[in-house]
């Protein structure tokens, strides 16, 4: 087998493993080698590393596959000329290694044969899944009504472009002078631009735990109803117990589908909570992607925590600072004679703009026309008002 | 076309090396595709390991000028690309009446000509000087519209630029690119394909030992050995900014100015705010320091003799 067509399985295995690699990359990564004067595994790995891959994310699915692809024993690839490139030995340990690799279907369940196969998992990470229903018509009403409600009015920002406007803001000089031209010269009037407005980011951060089993379902729902109207993709993440990321399952048009897929990507349905910890990551692995430019953050959660109250105070301060409104939906508040007094709740509330009930559609509704009227400041936030005198108060 | 460059990874690496940069060989491999393939370099990693260093270090190392794009929420064509000088154009259309210019397709012409073109960095780098392409640093292209990345994409593949009152301007040598992101928003694939991607990550203690002392080679050996193992060991600890090389250098820097030549605990406290820049993670280290974090530090092997 020549080494172009050892690289094109090695991609499609890539690809198959859920990494993004198109014709082009691979076409890319063949010039590449053209022209790299010795060709060694390490020179390999490299060119392959920075052509096939175009994000962090799939970098140590590449290192894991070209290991297993691309063995040391078998060492160096020979030199340069294009028709010696043919592997020097049938290699027939690898062959069969890679026919493992290789699954046998397309798709869905191609994907998740090789990840299973490279990373086997242990039986202590299989955890509770879960299998939803359909939609029942009476939700499907309830969600088509919560899309009208939302789709006027939406939170805006004002970006730092500008597009042209009669409103009188900048002048805008080239429309002038361009005016001018047709009048021989003479300035007739000034055109203007104005910053033009945008759509707010949303992120959303809804709590599975088993507190919260019962409303799981409507808040899903509610995030999916929000993904479909809002003009730019939701980033949506659940957590219990662990911290996953759903924002690709939203984009599925059906949401009988999508609620299934979310449902076989969470595996801690219904368990414990540390919102705290789960805050912490969310910071680390996706704060200074998804809250830049101004996001509206709503937090779905009952507030009930197992975690250290420090640590979601802490969290919740780097949160609200980081966003331009942080809302906390708590469905408990719809209980009559409830009040917010459990330590994790205690220790987020400081950090909250706007608490608001949300344990049925009504709610939810209520909500929906609440992100339609933010203002376009930040609201006010006592200065006062900081992790460490939070946790010293509980 | 102009074979230009270096002649293997390793030769990048050596160039590099002399003006002071260290580049490990997948970053060496990189840097030398981007160059023969005549791709841009697309860098990502966290803030302070080094990407914006690469294009100044990749300048001077193939002599040629470097221009900066420092991208920003707003950014337009006027800022990036050109724009028309318009108060010199008002003044060109008054001279010309003056002088009885009377028809107004030659006043059209003659106002949209060249010289009237204000030149931005990416029209600029389509002008090589003598044969040498210069080198185009579009610097945190995270933080502009992607509005803007619609355009790269077209800026990178064709290497022209359309003003539509001249035409098209297209480069003889297509200039050295260099992108850096620090992911506060993802770019888009379809940008990133084109380019060849690299994640720069933490470097090793020993290729951070080489760029501190390339950096600073008049600070005494012990105490960059010491001032690395040091951040080495912080970056360790789980911290919401771990510090980058450049805050390495920075302290190191700081405890040069400040003539201590060794680390110990009163010393680090003091100076701990050029490592560390976030109150939470001070405070987490202070900690830890109290729970012997030097000790630990100075106690790996790399770090040297030093006795306490």
């Amino acid at each position: 087998m020549s080494l172009i067509a050892h690289l094109l399985l090695f991609a499609r295995t890539l690809r198959q493993a859920g990494a993004l690699v198109t014709t082009q990359q691979v076409t890319t990564l063949v010039e590449a080698l053209l022209c790299l004067p010795s060709l060694d595994r390490e020179n390999l790995r490299h060119a392959a590393r920075c052509t096939l891959v175009c994000r962090q994310q799939d970098l140590a699915l590449f290192d894991q596959l070209f290991d297993r692809f691309f063995r040391a024993e078998q060492g160096g690839l020979p030199p340069d000329e294009p028709q010696a490139w043919r592997l020097p030995r049938p290699w027939p340990s690898w062959v069969g290694d890679m026919h493992t690799l290789l699954p046998s279907t397309d798709g869905e369940e191609g994907r998740r044969e090789v990840v299973s196969r490279l990373f086997s998992y242990s039986p202590l990470e299989v955890m509770r899944r879960r299998r939803w229903e359909g939609c029942t018509p009476e939700e499907g009403q309830v969600l088509r009504q919560l899309l009208m409600a939302l789709r006027h009015s939406l939170s805006m920002r004002r970006t730092y472009r500008l597009r042209r406007s009669r409103r009188r803001r900048h002048p805008d000089l080239r429309r002038t002078l361009r005016q001018s031209l047709r009048h021989g010269g003479e300035l007739v009037g000034l055109a203007w631009r104005e910053r033009a407005r945008r759509p707010r980011p949303l992120v959303v951060l809804a709590d599975i735990s088993g507190s919260m089993e019962i409303y799981t379902r409507t808040v899903l729902l509610f995030i999916y109803a929000l993904a479909q109207t809002w003009p730019k993709p939701v980033e949506a993440f659940l957590f219990g117990s662990r911290l996953t990321r759903i924002t690709p399952c939203l984009g599925i048009p059906s949401p009988d589908l999508a609620l299934e897929q979310v449902a076989r990507w969470v595996t801690d349905w219904a368990g414990g909570t540390r919102i705290g910890a789960c805050l912490r990551q969310f910071h680390r692995l996706w704060g200074r992607r998804v809250l830049g430019r101004g996001a509206v953050v709503i937090v779905i959660s009952d507030g009930w925590d197992q975690g250290e109250p420090e640590l979601l105070a802490q969290e919740m301060e780097r949160l609200q600072k980081r966003c331009h409104r942080l809302i906390w939906l708590n469905p408990l508040l719809g209980v009559p004679g409830y009040q917010p007094l459990t330590r994790g709740m205690q220790a987020a509330l400081p950090f909250v703009d706007d608490f608001l009930p949300g344990h049925d559609m009504a709610s939810l509704q209520a909500v929906a026309r609440h992100l339609c009227r933010l203002p376009s400041r930040r609201p006010h936030r006592s200065p006062g008002a900081s992790a460490g005198r939070v946790a010293a108060s509980l | 076309m102009v074979e230009r460059g270096f002649l293997s990874p390793q030769q990048a690496a050596e160039a590099l090396e002399r003006v002071s940069y260290i580049a490990e060989p997948g970053l060496a491999v990189a840097i030398f595709l981007s160059l023969r393939l005549q791709r841009p370099l697309f860098l990502e990693g966290q803030p302070g390991v080094g990407k914006t260093e690469v294009a100044l270090a990749l300048s001077r190392a193939l002599e040629a000028p470097l221009i900066r794009l420092q991208c920003y929420e707003g950014l337009d064509l006027q800022s990036a690309v050109y724009e028309w000088d318009y108060t010199r154009q008002l003044l060109e259309i008054r001279l010309m009446e003056a002088a009885g210019e009377r028809e107004k397709e030659r006043l059209r012409r003659h106002i949209f000509s060249p010289e009237f073109l204000l030149r931005r960095p990416l029209l600029q780098a389509l002008e090589s000087k003598d044969g040498r392409a210069p080198v185009l640093l579009i610097d945190e292209l995270d933080r502009a519209d992607e509005e803007f990345e619609a355009f790269l994409l077209e800026f990178l593949s064709d290497w022209q630029v359309t003003v539509p009152e001249l035409g098209t301007l297209r480069a003889q040598t297509p200039p050295v690119v260099v992108i850096t992101s620090n992911r506060t928003r993802e770019v888009h694939d379809a940008l990133k394909r084109r380019c060849l991607y690299y994640w720069i990550d933490y470097p090793s203690f020993e290729k951070e030992l080489a760029i501190v002392r390339a950096r600073l080679p008049h600070a005494p050996e012990e105490l960059r050995r010491q001032v690395v193992a040091f951040a080495q060991e912080v970056r360790s600890l789980d911290l919401y900014k771990a510090p980058g090389v450049a805050e390495t250098l920075d302290w190191a820097a700081a405890l040069l100015a400040l003539e201590r030549h060794r680390l110990d605990e009163s010393t680090v406290e003091e100076t701990l705010g050029a490592l560390v820049k976030y109150h939470d993670d001070l405070k987490r280290v202070r900690e830890e320091l109290a729970r012997g974090l030097l000790a630990k530090a100075l106690a790996r092997p790399e770090a040297g003799k030093s006795d306490p």
